[in-house]
């Protein structure tokens, strides 16, 4: 009985989470559509997540480049002796549907879901939330509508960004360590990949930017507790923005790629 | 004459915790009142259902005459246009420098150009003693006095009608809370505000109310006028003013 009980518990508490995560993103899309518009603070979050993740988005992908054109190389190398040509496609292709957006995703999740949850909290157990109210400013418009936007509109530029940075390590392996001839890797990368694998790649970044910001906002504002509060905060906005980084990834390849 | 605040049987409760029970109470326009009460009394409660960050459970809040009692504070911008608050802990934005701070609800509800609102700004640091080279510094340089002082000249810039303090002087040293008190006082007097404030600060509350209420278990159990509180013959009242750890008010201590 106690036992059931507690299992009880844990799904309520969910389901309450969920619906408390449902009005959420429903008052701040609403919001997103409705004037005032603080394009100032729009443009501070823009720069502060497209610009300032560059480093750490483009290392990423140099490096994912560069081993996947390795692996690619000493896998096929396996089978049969002349497959280390598909080399440069398997490497543009992993990268612009697959890896690009969620490595992306997943470091910006680190980097700026943290952040904003740290931020937003530390706003609401200061009572600096409480106090933009009676300042007649909704901390909705204020706060979680310019992160949602920049968000929903920085994600596809660094994962373009990423996916050329990251087929570039891959040309880099190939060319320097792997002895492929330049042009002909170009060729094959050109000529293999279609506008359809970096469209869906930027479609799903949209998505996984919005997902990054909603729970990061979602996880600071209602944070409480003091600097406990806020920790525990940080890290549910980090986890859960991964978690569904990769449900939302299965799903999205599953609608454009499925069977 | 109609109360500027006037607050009729508000109830609020925190699941099985009755906070707020009952609470009737009138403002007078330019009134100032002070809420005395120990801590987790419910008063900050009380100071949040009346600017909206909560909704009571029960009861009317008016201002001048409007029922605002069941419209969250940010579905009532006309209303809150009237209000002017000093939080306990200043809550100044920190990514915003001070004149950013002080400015902010010029810039959001009158939308003055920002040079027009830092030089507002800036002439409101001075009401409040601060000179215009805080303006620029950003609030973690600022002493604890000098962020309540900021929080001060956030509260009064956009003229309010009405402020509410929030434990205006806890966490400061005696001098700097006097000087907060005189603080109000000329605010509140020179701009005839209407001032509804918490506190457990006795000092304070004798020096900035014209009326003062006691708050204990979740109801007012004496209002009367700040001359009166050394005398109020409520024995409640006067354990809370002497500060006496005997009496009728049991704290409870587990040794």
């Amino acid at each position: 009985m106690h036992f059931l009980s507690l299992i009880g518990g844990v799904v309520l508490t969910f389901l309450g989470h969920l619906g408390r995560l449902t009005i959420f993103a429903g008052t701040s899309l609403s919001h997103c559509l409705r004037p005032p518009f603080y394009w100032r603070r729009v443009a501070s979050q823009m720069v502060d997540i497209g610009y300032f993740s560059l480093p750490v988005v483009g290392l990423t992908a140099i490096f994912s480049g560069m081993v996947l054109a390795l692996q690619s190389y000493t896998g096929f190398a396996r089978f049969s002796a002349g497959s280390e040509t598909a080399v440069a496609n398997v490497v543009v292709v992993s990268l612009t549907r697959e890896l690009g957006p969620v490595l992306a995703g997943l470091m910006v999740a680190g980097r700026i879901g943290a952040s904003m949850a740290a931020e937003i909290g530390t706003m609401r157990v200061t009572e600096q939330i409480d106090a933009l109210t009676t300042l007649s400013t909704n901390p909705f418009k204020y706060l979680v509508v310019p992160r949602l936007i920049a968000g929903l509109l920085m994600l596809p530029v660094l994962v373009l960004v990423a996916d050329i940075i990251g087929v570039f390590g891959g040309f880099l392996v190939s060319v320097y360590k792997l002895g492929f001839n330049a042009a002909s890797y170009i060729n094959n990368s050109y000529d293999f990949m279609q506008a359809f694998d970096v469209i869906s790649g930027l479609i799903k970044a949209s998505a996984f930017g919005f997902v990054i910001a909603l729970m990061g906002c979602y996880n600071g504002y209602y944070s409480k507790g003091g600097a406990q509060g806020v920790g525990a905060a940080t890290t549910n906005a980090v986890v859960s923005s991964s978690i569904l980084i990769l449900t939302l990834n299965y799903i999205i390849t599953e609608l454009f790629f499925g069977t | 004459m109609t109360a500027k605040i006037s607050l009729t049987d508000v109830r609020k409760s925190f699941g099985p915790k009755k906070v707020l029970d009952g609470i009737t109470l009138d403002i007078a326009p330019k009134e100032s009142v002070v809420v005395i009460g120990g801590s987790g009394t419910g008063k900050s409660v009380l100071l949040k259902c009346v600017l909206g960050i909560l909704l009571a459970d029960f009861g009317a809040i008016k201002v001048d005459g409007e029922e605002v009692a069941q419209v969250p504070a940010s579905d009532r911008d006309a209303v809150n246009r009237k209000f002017g608050m000093l939080f306990q802990g200043s809550a100044l934005f920190d990514s915003l420098p001070v004149w950013e701070n002080v400015a902010f609800g010029l810039l959001q509800r009158e939308h003055l150009s920002r040079a027009e609102a830092k030089d507002r700004a800036v002439a409101t640091l001075a009401k409040v003693g601060l000179g215009s080279d805080v303006a620029m510094l950003s609030p973690a340089e600022l002493s604890g006095g000098m962020q309540k002082r900021v929080g001060l000249a956030r509260a009064i810039a956009g003229e309010p009608e009405i402020v509410f303090f929030d434990e205006p002087t806890t966490g400061l040293d005696p001098i700097m809370a006097d000087v907060i008190n005189d603080l109000i006082v000329a605010c509140v007097r020179k701009q005839g505000i209407t001032a509804l404030s918490i506190t457990h600060d006795m000092h304070s509350a004798r020096k900035i109310a014209d009326r003062i209420c006691m708050l204990y278990q979740g109801k007012l159990i004496w209002v009367g006028p700040s001359s009166e509180v050394e005398n109020s013959g409520n024995p409640y009242v006067d354990q809370f003013v002497h500060g006496a750890a005997e009496g009728p008010i049991k704290m409870q201590v587990h040794r």
